[in-house]
């Protein structure tokens, strides 16, 4: 046993609460007595673990375990800590202390990481927001898992790769830098997204995404199965204008806290589109659990949130979907604080016209009773049908239709839309005279509420953009006016 | 003996009764009932009494063979409402969006043509003939099955508000009585006895809406029905009723012919000359947006704005997905 001359040293790093970050000192402690271990600071199970893991971590580098009664404190201690991700940073802590690296090399570094038993170094979920929060914290490097250092890259911090505990030692003490991560396979490219060519017929609902896209608004389809709504829905990422730099590490930041990322693509550039099944609950759709991750919304953050079988998801978990379409963002309230996520996404929800499915089939007789019928349209509270801005009936096409050529392909709908949501983005459009009394008289004769009249208004904008008119026309009115939610889904 | 002790004992003991009863049971029942008192309940919950006796009770309902006892109202109209000439328009409770459409029209333009439509205030094409007659203006009479304090069905809350600011809605039953499956062909009876001719939209096979029909024919009453495809379930019922004899109903004025009255002319409409291309293709039958778009050769922008105009005007509904000319 070498002498020890140093018994206290700290490493610093950052504790993911949802998406922001408390800085976390970790500090070991060695002191004669019965040797032994101990994690204080309010550690969860997985944290506890560390023990286990650095013990081994440590031996298997080759390096001492101290033979002394060990205290390590994660500060402050009224935090909460959850995860493996402080797994590196006790390591070096406990080595720091223990004299077998230099304690000052640590003063520049935020070091973040899960240890195998064999001391090589796993990567964790969050790297970006730790990155950025070391950098904020005037910590220009950060050693991070070998996997995660282009992840780290894109904050600007300057990531050091490490492959094993012995990888970061060494640099420590100034032996050697560890090499760049390259992944074996180089880089993947994002899968190309879905195209429109593969839809035939449906024109009006491909005039709707068109609309959709360029205004940023909700969208409802509804009718029998086997229409094409799904494939409609998901072929929404493919006509948006792609991610601003700004978007894209944004999208990034949540993708990996949610520990989704690929290693052979760190930065998001596709617009994600997420589609949860109907079975999921209010948490994972809208974010949730004790150490708040991100729901289905915030990973559809600057994409598109597709809900197939919209009226098959249970009424708290659609209820809990208007906070976030309303604000673009959604707040858990935790005992251990409160977690904001973003979720400003485009939903598109698809649904049966009735509960067997066959309304709007003109071959098959809708089986439904009154009551199973009412109470399927009950459970699409008024409220949340007001938030789509766009509805559109897909009847089924007859075999005609099918037997179309294919439909137009996205690229050039992608242009038209980024064209039009240029124009959107200059100025608010002017109303006609005439279309003014369009509305006016609409309300009159439609049952149309304020919140139709409303949604009316914005799509009329969005269609005379679309059609590079400076002002809104009655034509654009009523052509904004066929797709409010039909009378048959209980909704003005 | 006064018929309202029938109609209260009827409650009382939640069966049917239209004549006196020769039991101890009514006898010491109809010695304890205190008539005054129980108009001045009714009263104050905004209900009226019209006994079997009183003049202004219909004399159509009296014709028939077994009238109530009396009607309680509830609603902002005069009885004299009842006197008018009435029409029954009734179907299915899940009816089509066809359906639907031809029960608001009819019931818009019997309103419109000063007749009274009477139905049953339940969901489907009850419901839509009761819209059609509110939106004409005209005052409608909705017949409930169950106590004339209840909004049944609970769905229709809205309407029956809606129906009693300028018609009534009306029941042979005291407040409190629950509705029972059985009470239904009851009130079919009322609705039908209340009406000079009956429409039957659109029914299933063994439909209450048949029944309504047969005791319309039975008191010798007019009995229309709504031709349908004839693969629909939906329409093998008022078929059938075709077949029997009653009178095809292909547009409103068939019934209006009946009682010698002309069909109000609606004022023409203007429209584009887009939108009148598409209406001649709603011509040949109803379509979805996409068909339409291919018989038109139209984009699908143009011809959504040109059926809006259409349903503006009142020249076309959407439902379902389709659009039918109106």
């Amino acid at each position: 046993m070498p002498t020890v001359h140093r018994v206290l040293a700290r490493t610093l790093t950052h504790a993911l609460v949802g998406l922001e970050t408390r800085r976390v000192e970790v500090e070991a402690h060695l002191e004669n007595g019965v040797p032994g271990f101990a994690i204080v600071g309010l550690a969860d199970r997985a944290c506890q673990e560390a023990k286990h893991r650095v013990r081994s971590g440590i031996a298997s580098a080759e390096l001492d375990w101290p033979i002394r009664r060990i205290t390590v404190n994660l500060a402050p201690a009224a935090l909460r800590k959850e995860g493996s991700a402080f797994d590196l940073p006790i390591a070096l802590a406990i080595l720091a202390a223990s004299g077998q690296i230099p304690r000052d090399s640590l003063d520049d570094h935020a070091a973040v990481g899960e240890l195998a038993l064999d001391g090589r170094l796993r990567p964790v979920g969050g790297v970006l927001a730790l990155a950025e929060a070391a950098l904020e914290a005037g910590l220009p490097r950060l050693l991070c898992a070998a996997r995660s250092s282009p992840e780290a890259a894109l904050a600007g911090i300057d990531p050091v790769p490490v492959r094993h505990l012995a990888d970061a030692v060494a640099y420590l003490r100034g032996e050697r830098v560890p090499e760049p991560w390259v992944p074996r396979n180089g880089h993947r490219a994002e899968p190309p997204a879905l195209d429109l060519a593969d839809l035939r017929g449906q024109e009006r609902a491909r005039r709707a995404l068109e609309i959709v896209a360029t205004g940023g608004h909700n969208l409802l389809l509804a009718g029998p199965p086997g229409t094409g709504k799904t494939m409609l829905a998901r072929r929404l990422p493919g006509i948006l204008p792609p991610l601003s730099s700004a978007e894209a590490i944004e999208v990034t930041r949540i993708h990996s806290v949610a520990g989704m990322l690929a290693a052979e693509r760190p930065l998001v550039t596709a617009r994600p589109l997420r589609s949860p099944h109907y079975s999921a609950s209010v948490a994972a759709l809208v974010g949730g659990g004790p150490g708040p991750k991100p729901g289905e919304v915030s990973l559809a953050h600057r994409g598109v949130l597709v809900l197939d079988e919209f009226a098959e998801f249970q009424r708290p978990a659609l209820e809990a979907l208007r906070q976030p379409l309303e604000d673009g963002v959604v707040s858990i309230a935790r005992v251990g604080g409160r977690a904001v996520f973003p979720a400003r996404f485009q939903l598109v929800a698809a649904m049966n016209l009735c509960p067997c499915g066959a309304r709007g089939d003109p071959a098959a007789d809708c089986k439904c009773s009154p009551q199973r019928l009412s109470a399927f349209r009950d459970k699409l509270s008024r409220a949340l049908l007001d938030r789509f801005d766009l509805v559109v009936a897909m009847p089924r096409p007859r075999a005609a239709e099918l037997a179309a050529p294919p439909g137009e392909p996205s690229e050039p709908v992608r242009h038209r839309v980024a064209a039009a949501r240029e124009r959107l983005d200059v100025a608010r459009a002017e109303w006609t005279k005439e279309a003014t009394e369009l509305l006016d008289l609409a309300v009159e004769r439609l049952p149309l509420s304020g919140r139709g009249r409303a949604r009316a208004r914005r799509v009329a904008e969005t269609i005379a953009a679309l059609a590079s008119e400076p002002a809104v026309g009655a034509e654009h009115l009523s052509e904004a006016l066929a797709y409010r939610s039909p009378t048959e889904l209980g909704a003005p | 003996m006064s018929e309202l002790a029938l109609a209260a004992f009827a409650a009382e003991t939640g069966s049917h009764v239209v004549r006196a009863p020769r039991d101890r049971t009514f006898r010491v029942f109809a010695r304890g009932f205190d008539e005054a008192a129980y108009l001045g309940r009714l009263q104050s919950e905004g209900v009226r009494w019209v006994a079997r006796s009183a003049p202004e009770f219909p004399p159509l309902l009296r014709a028939i063979h077994d009238p109530p006892p009396g009607l309680f109202l509830r609603g902002d109209a005069d009885a004299d409402l009842l006197q008018r000439a009435a029409v029954a328009v009734v179907g299915a409770r899940s009816c089509s969006p066809y359906g639907a459409q031809i029960a608001r029209m009819i019931g818009r333009d019997l309103g419109r043509a000063g007749l009274v439509v009477v139905s049953g205030l339940a969901r489907g094409i009850d419901g839509e003939a009761h819209r059609g007659a509110l939106e004409s203006g005209a005052g409608t009479v909705g017949v409930l099955g169950c106590g004339i304090d209840r909004d049944y069905p609970a769905a229709h809350r809205e309407l029956a508000a809606r129906i009693r600011a300028t018609g009534l809605t009306v029941s042979e039953y005291a407040p409190g009585v629950e509705p029972a499956p059985w009470r239904f062909p009851a009130r079919n009876r009322i609705i039908a006895g209340l009406s000079a001719a009956t429409v039957v939209v659109e029914a299933r096979d063994r439909s209450g809406a048949l029944i309504t029909a047969d005791l319309a024919l039975e008191e010798g009453r007019e009995v229309f029905a709504v031709p349908g495809e004839i693969t629909s379930a939906l329409s093998s019922g008022t078929n059938d009723l075709l077949k029997l004899g009653a009178i095809p109903l292909t547009r409103s004025a068939d019934v209006l012919d009946v009682f010698g009255l002309t069909s109000l002319e609606t004022e023409a409409v203007e429209l584009g000359s887009v939108a009148e291309e598409v209406l001649a293709r709603l011509g040949d039958g109803p379509a979805s947006a996409d068909e339409l778009a291919r018989a038109t050769g139209l984009d699908a922008g143009t011809l959504a704005s040109a059926l809006t105009e259409l349903e503006l005007a009142g020249c076309a509904v959407a439902g379902g997905g389709v659009y039918r000319a109106n």
